[in-house]
């Protein structure tokens, strides 16, 4: 996110690869590792609750289907945007960004609106194990895009003050790596947890 | 002082890694030596258990976190850049973010012993006292009702953060700021060992984050992850806590595995035996290394199957632990040896580590292990490893690049007694306990009938202990020494091969004025194939930029324990303000100008 004037120099590193971009692949090597845990947890502990309401009973996967489609969609204005960015169209980048960060807040709408749905319906926190492991692991993914949609925006922020032009091209390609990566790991939970009951 | 607080340079945040480090290490120290003052005979009425709870779980929580991964971090801060020929590691401002964070963290989760009177607890001291792998159920709420767990867990969380940082930082560094011809296979092993450390760091630390907060969440919001009273399974824990557990051991061995292999050589004044045969082995044990975290755990009841599995690849792990071992010998084997502080203490590492290793054979026996398992047995394993090891071999990298970091010489003869008294102590206070946990007696008790009979074994490793904090002081009063009678050292004292050793001692702000040209493993050294290389100049021929300090690290820094203190007294506005603290440096850190 850093906003380097002095991005446009190219250092030179010993594997030719940005060194901000090689931090943030170890970086989701690691954040793997985080959600894995709690995939395996939620996968430990499926079929053990004491007390409902059960998967069957509550996941709705229309409604989540249409979320996952709109988070597939940011990615892809989040293609369209670093591609802009990168030819030095500022004008399609501010639109792009502003189109990613905005498809992330309506997959955190869609977020809240299950949450409160399914408290709704008996199922808090503490229920059950389902209860716990469920928004335990949503919960966190839900936390990774809004960390994603407040940088987009802090992006957004920096292009309508003519601040982000392609010499920060690799910053909107990291933002990118992050965004698509918190995609991929949506694509995992909804399998686990919304398709494989 | 300022210059300090926002420092970015690798040498000095080496530095206040190693002081921070080594503060903590004789807290950590004390902590031990109060438990051996308690079992020094039957029936101690030192301390009430409540307190020896306390102790045990803050020494272990200490020494492994805030002693000796720091004291590794001190050598990876101050020596990688150096080693590999570099100004600085690649991410200046996050290494200064670690620092902080370790320092903050370590304060939080020392803090515990005098907060008790904030939380009503009746009683000065609320440390942690669930043991330093915090099994399930003795975290839950109900058998841990006060603030003790609650800091351990937090306090790890932003430890966690520290190491995390760190080792995105250096498999960077290492990876991307290596000079030209630095290629892999001409890294110093150290650096390689520093490497695979890191890529263990950032696997294995995200697992224990997850596990802290499914605690948390099973303490704070009332869910069930570690309670069977709501379905959950307490076995689940230790899964976690191991998964990171075991590999967190290779993080806290390798660095002295590297460090040793940096002095052998040195001393020997032979390369390393088989160099790329240890490199190797280094990664085969960081594979291997996840792979048998369930010898652990072989008395909750596996089964046979995975008894039997985790049993195989624990021995298997043995292999590539006894390469390096030969590979050591093999160095010192026909070398002209100079029997230097540094290298004593090398030695001693081998030596130490053999027998903790055989031990650790010893337990990857399932049926051996069911009798070993929560004796004193495990406690006498885990101390040759980790003492006779880590604390060894870091005790060596003291002696070898203290010369380096300061400028100033430490005195051989101090060295050496310091390293006799210990290497003593610490068989005396050690040894004993592979026959008193034989004998039966459980770890982690304040106090032991006299019909045990393991009297005489205590006093002994009680005599031992108070031996090692004897040396201990020894050690520190040599370092103050090299302040008030200093000993100027040169460029390269020992006659090192690596590149740490080409520039002056201690090193200047931009380290070398010139990058060097790597064209070999062992630069600065006469072999039959190549002559050194030539000396660098003493000026450098065109200005360097420096990058200047930042006070954002910091600030950042400061939001987290801000964060944890609301937590911990369920003051949800603390935490608020801890998280806009810690936003207001990342952007501030984002949008500084800061040249690298």
């Amino acid at each position: 996110m850093a906003h380097d004037t002095h991005a446009a120099t190219h250092h030179h590193t010993s594997m030719g690869l940005d060194s901000r971009k090689m931090a943030f692949w170890a970086f989701i090597g690691s954040e793997c590792l985080l959600f894995g845990s709690l995939i395996s947890t939620y996968l430990v502990y499926k079929g053990r609750s004491l007390v409902g309401p059960y998967p069957h009973e509550i996941l709705n996967i229309p409604f989540t289907s249409f979320s996952t489609f709109d988070l597939l969609m940011s990615s892809l204005a989040m293609v369209l945007a670093l591609a802009a960015v990168q030819r030095g169209d500022m004008k399609q980048g501010k639109l792009w960004l502003l189109v990613t960060a905005l498809l992330g807040l309506v997959f955190l709408g869609g977020q809240f609106w299950e949450f409160s749905h399914f408290v709704h319906e008996g199922l808090g926190l503490t229920t059950n194990l389902f209860g716990s492991t469920f928004y335990v692991l949503t919960g966190t993914h839900g936390a990774h895009v809004t960390i994603g949609v407040i940088w987009l925006l802090t992006l957004w922020v920096q292009a309508l003050r003519g601040k982000l032009g392609p010499a920060n091209a690799m910053t909107v390609e990291i933002t990118g790596l992050y965004w698509h990566f918190v995609d991929v790991v949506w694509i995992v939970i909804f399998t686990v947890v919304y398709l494989i009951q | 002082m300022k210059s300090w607080l926002t420092t970015t340079d690798h040498k000095r945040i080496g530095l206040l890694y190693f002081w921070t480090a080594f503060a903590f290490f004789l807290i950590g120290g004390l902590e031990a030596l109060i438990i051996r003052a308690q079992l020094v005979r039957p029936e101690g009425i030192g301390v009430s258990a409540e307190t020896f709870n306390q102790l045990f779980t803050m020494h272990g929580t200490t020494m492994v976190f805030l002693a000796l991964m720091p004291l590794s971090a001190a050598f990876f801060n101050f020596i990688i850049p150096l080693q590999i020929g570099a100004r600085d590691v690649a991410f200046p401002r996050l290494n200064a973010f670690s620092y902080w964070v370790f320092l903050l963290g370590g304060l939080f989760l020392n803090a515990s012993f005098v907060a008790g009177p904030l939380f009503g607890a009746g009683q000065l001291s609320v440390a942690p006292d669930a043991g330093w792998f915090g099994y399930a159920n003795l975290t839950s709420r109900q058998f841990s009702p006060g603030p003790n767990v609650d800091f351990w867990l937090l306090g790890l969380q932003i430890l966690g953060i520290a190491s995390l940082a760190a080792g995105f930082n250096f498999v960077v560094t290492i990876l991307n700021m290596r000079a030209p011809g630095m290629r892999m296979l001409r890294l110093p092993p150290f650096t390689w060992m520093t490497l695979i450390t890191q890529f263990l760091v950032i696997t294995a630390f995200p697992v224990i984050t997850v596990a802290l907060v499914l605690l948390m969440f099973d303490r704070f919001f009332g869910t069930h992850f570690f309670l069977p009273s709501g379905g959950g399974d307490p076995i689940l824990w230790q899964h976690l806590f191991w998964m990171f557990g075991h590999p967190e051991v290779y993080i806290l061995i390798l660095p002295a595995m590297g460090i040793v292999s940096e002095v052998l050589p040195t001393f020997s004044r032979k390369p390393l035996f088989g160099y790329t045969v240890v490199v190797y082995s280094g990664v085969v044990i960081a594979f291997l290394g996840w792979s048998v975290w369930a010898h652990h755990m072989f008395a909750s009841g596996l089964g046979p199957i995975a008894d039997s599995v985790f049993a195989g690849t624990t021995m298997l792990i043995a292999i590539p632990t006894g390469v390096k071992i030969f590979n050591w010998i093999g160095t010192l084997w026909g070398g002209q040896i100079r029997f230097t502080t540094a290298l004593l203490f090398a030695v001693g590492f081998i030596a130490m580590f053999i027998i903790g290793g055989l031990s650790g054979v010893t337990h990857a026996s399932a049926p051996t292990d069911l009798q070993q398992t929560d004796t004193y047995y495990v406690v006498a394993h885990i101390h040759y490893v980790l003492f006779g090891g880590t604390i060894l071999g870091l005790f060596a990298g003291m002696y070898y690049w203290w010369p380096k970091m300061t400028g100033r010489l430490l005195s051989e003869r101090l060295g050496k007694v310091h390293f006799w008294l210990t290497l003593i102590g610490m068989n005396l206070a050690f040894f004993p306990m592979h026959l008193s946990g034989l004998l039966g007696m459980p770890r982690r008790i304040y106090t032991y009938s006299p019909d045990l009979g393991v009297a005489g074994f205590n006093l002994v490793s009680t005599i031992g202990a108070f031996l090692v904090g004897i040396a201990t002081l020894v050690f520190f009063w040599n370092l103050l020494r090299t302040r008030w009678q200093p000993v100027n050292a040169p460029a390269n004292p020992w006659n090192g091969a690596t590149l740490e050793w080409a520039i002056p001692s201690p090193p200047p702000v931009y380290n070398f004025t010139v990058i060097p040209t790597v064209a070999n493993r062992l630069p600065l050294w006469q072999t039959e194939r190549h002559g050194p290389m030539a000396p660098l100049p003493e000026r450098p021929p065109a200005p360097i930029h420096v990058p200047g300090g930042s006070w954002w690290p910091m600030i950042t820094a400061v939001g987290l324990p801000i964060m944890a203190i609301g937590a911990l007294s369920h003051f949800l506005p603390v935490v608020l303000a801890g998280a806009v603290v810690a936003i207001v440096g990342i952007y501030g850190w984002a949008f500084e100008p800061f040249e690298m």
